[in-house]
């Protein structure tokens, strides 16, 4: 079982050195002349007013929350959705549906709920 | 523990380096000569060597020794820990999700099979995982976990830029990659009602099966409205056009990646054009057969109403199925390019509007009505 880990982390370690050496190459062959208007930061050619250090109003914070509600949702629909048939071919498909059938329509109360209140609009 | 390392990263040589990187930089070529086709224009075409041009292939090499020799600075108000790493978060996910696709099926020792109910049984010895880098199990929820980190390399670039327009694109992918995530997750479901299995290489041995005799079952056929709802999603997740909202150039110079100058910009669009070919990849796996050829089997054809089996050598075999699963990825990695010039890009609302309210209600009712069929179909 942890021959598959070790696959997995083989890949990682090529990943990242091969991102490293590609950013060392980088640094050895390319020029370091930074002056100051250089290291300014952009925007769009003007001279930089402030930074972007604000306070900042996060529209899409409700996203972020909904999206755990609904991912958690969807891990729990994995597991039912990958043993189903073996119930159906077990003469206990109805019981699963049902059980699916309530989980999904409280899912889907949840998004007509959050649709009603406006949590979806953007403009 | 040598041995596995060593054939690991021969497979990581073999399906990363030779197929996903090469796809993927072609692919910068490819994208470039769609435009300038749809737009009327001839494109790419004066890199050279001596004579060469190659249709404008050169280019790659250009570009790619144009970015190494590039100069490769941190602006002064960053954030120089986070800004170093961000490039690294968004590449290293893109690579690592390859690890459970499969290129072919196991291999047989010997070629010793048999093929029942559809698929290749091996009759001596293990099966052996060539063509897929990790045989986990858990293949599509590793690719799912994977893909979900991907979201910070972007967010954390942006924010570490300390760059109001690298900010706000920031702030746009999380809020765009976490939606379509959830719509990515839900649209999967009905398939592995179908499937039984979350295993990779099983999905694709069950689309070898034939529906009414004739009709490989393959995702696309057994889910049509699941495709459409994953692609779309999947090519959300990818931040590209028409979904490439986080670096409009018109509104926000580039995004999230506005800052990042030489090869750390160059890992940002590598892990982009990356990304679509795995896009490309678990669509083929997932809803066009994977590596399955039309009633090709481990031991010949079993064409529909002919008696018997046209016999073909197994490696010969073997070399068309992963031929097949390149020739659909290279086809889809095109298909994107496609979309990406052919429609216009979304406004924010729209974006959020289609995650939210078309595609996963629709993934539900997908949920439901394919419960339904399975629920009489196996009676």
């Amino acid at each position: 079982m942890h021959e598959q880990y070790v696959t997995l982390a083989t890949l990682a370690v090529v990943a990242v050195v091969l991102g490293g050496l590609i950013l060392i190459l980088n640094r050895i062959l390319g020029p370091q002349k930074w002056t100051k208007s250089k290291l300014d930061t952009f925007e769009t050619g003007n001279e930089p007013e402030g930074d972007a250090r604000h306070r900042f109003s996060i529209r899409f914070y409700l996203v972020a929350i909904l999206f755990i509600l609904f991912d958690i949702e969807a891990v729990f629909l994995f597991p039912w959705a990958v043993v189903y048939r073996e119930y159906i071919g077990a003469g206990l498909g109805l019981f699963m549906f049902m059980e699916m059938l309530v989980f999904v329509t409280i899912l889907g109360l949840g998004l007509a709920y959050v649709w009603r209140k406006g949590a979806l609009e953007w403009d | 523990m040598l041995l596995l390392i060593g054939l690991t990263l021969l497979k990581i040589v073999g399906i990363i380096l030779v197929f996903v990187m090469v796809v993927a930089t072609l692919m910068t070529w490819a994208d470039r000569k769609q435009a300038a086709l749809i737009q009327d224009r001839i494109g790419p075409n004066r890199a050279n060597l001596g004579s060469v041009t190659a249709a404008g292939l050169i280019h790659i090499l250009a570009d790619a020794l144009k970015t190494l020799f590039k100069e490769d600075f941190i602006p002064r108000d960053a954030n120089k820990g986070l800004f170093g790493i961000a490039p690294f978060l968004a590449f290293v996910p893109a690579i690592l999700a390859f690890a459970v696709v499969p290129v072919g099926d196991v291999w047989c020792p010997e070629g010793k099979i048999a093929v029942e109910n559809f698929r290749d049984v091996c009759l001596a010895g293990e099966p052996q995982d060539y063509f897929r880098i990790s045989g986990m199990a858990g293949g599509l929820l590793v690719i799912f976990a994977i893909v979900s980190l991907g979201v910070y390399g972007s967010s954390i670039g942006g924010w570490a830029s300390n760059n109001k327009f690298a900010l706000i694109g920031g702030v746009r992918v999380s809020a765009q990659m976490i939606s379509y995530e959830v719509t990515m997750g839900l649209t999967l479901v009905g398939l592995l009602m179908i499937y039984g299995t979350v295993d990779l290489n099983e999905m694709v041995r069950a689309q070898g099966e034939l529906l009414w005799g004739f009709l490989p079952k393959w995702g696309i056929v057994v889910q049509p409205l699941s495709f459409f709802l994953f692609f779309a999603a999947a090519i959300a997740e990818t931040k590209r056009p028409p979904f490439d909202i986080p670096e409009a150039e018109s509104e926000l110079a580039a995004g999230y990646f506005v800052e990042y100058s030489a090869m750390r910009f160059a890992l940002f669009t590598l892990s982009e054009y990356v990304a679509s070919v795995l896009v490309a990849m678990m669509v083929t796996t997932l809803f066009l057969g994977g590596w399955q050829v039309p009633f090709l089997y481990g031991d010949g054809l079993h064409l529909p109403g002919v008696e018997g089996v046209i016999a073909l050598p197994y490696a010969l075999v073997k070399v068309l199925q992963v031929g097949s699963f390149c020739f659909k990825v290279i086809f889809l990695c095109w298909f994107q390019l496609q979309i990406r010039w052919t429609l216009p890009r979304f406004r924010y609302d729209q974006l959020m509007r289609l995650g939210w309210k078309v595609i996963l209600p629709l993934s539900l009712a997908n949920i439901l009505v394919t419960g339904i069929v399975l629920l009489f179909a196996g009676k």
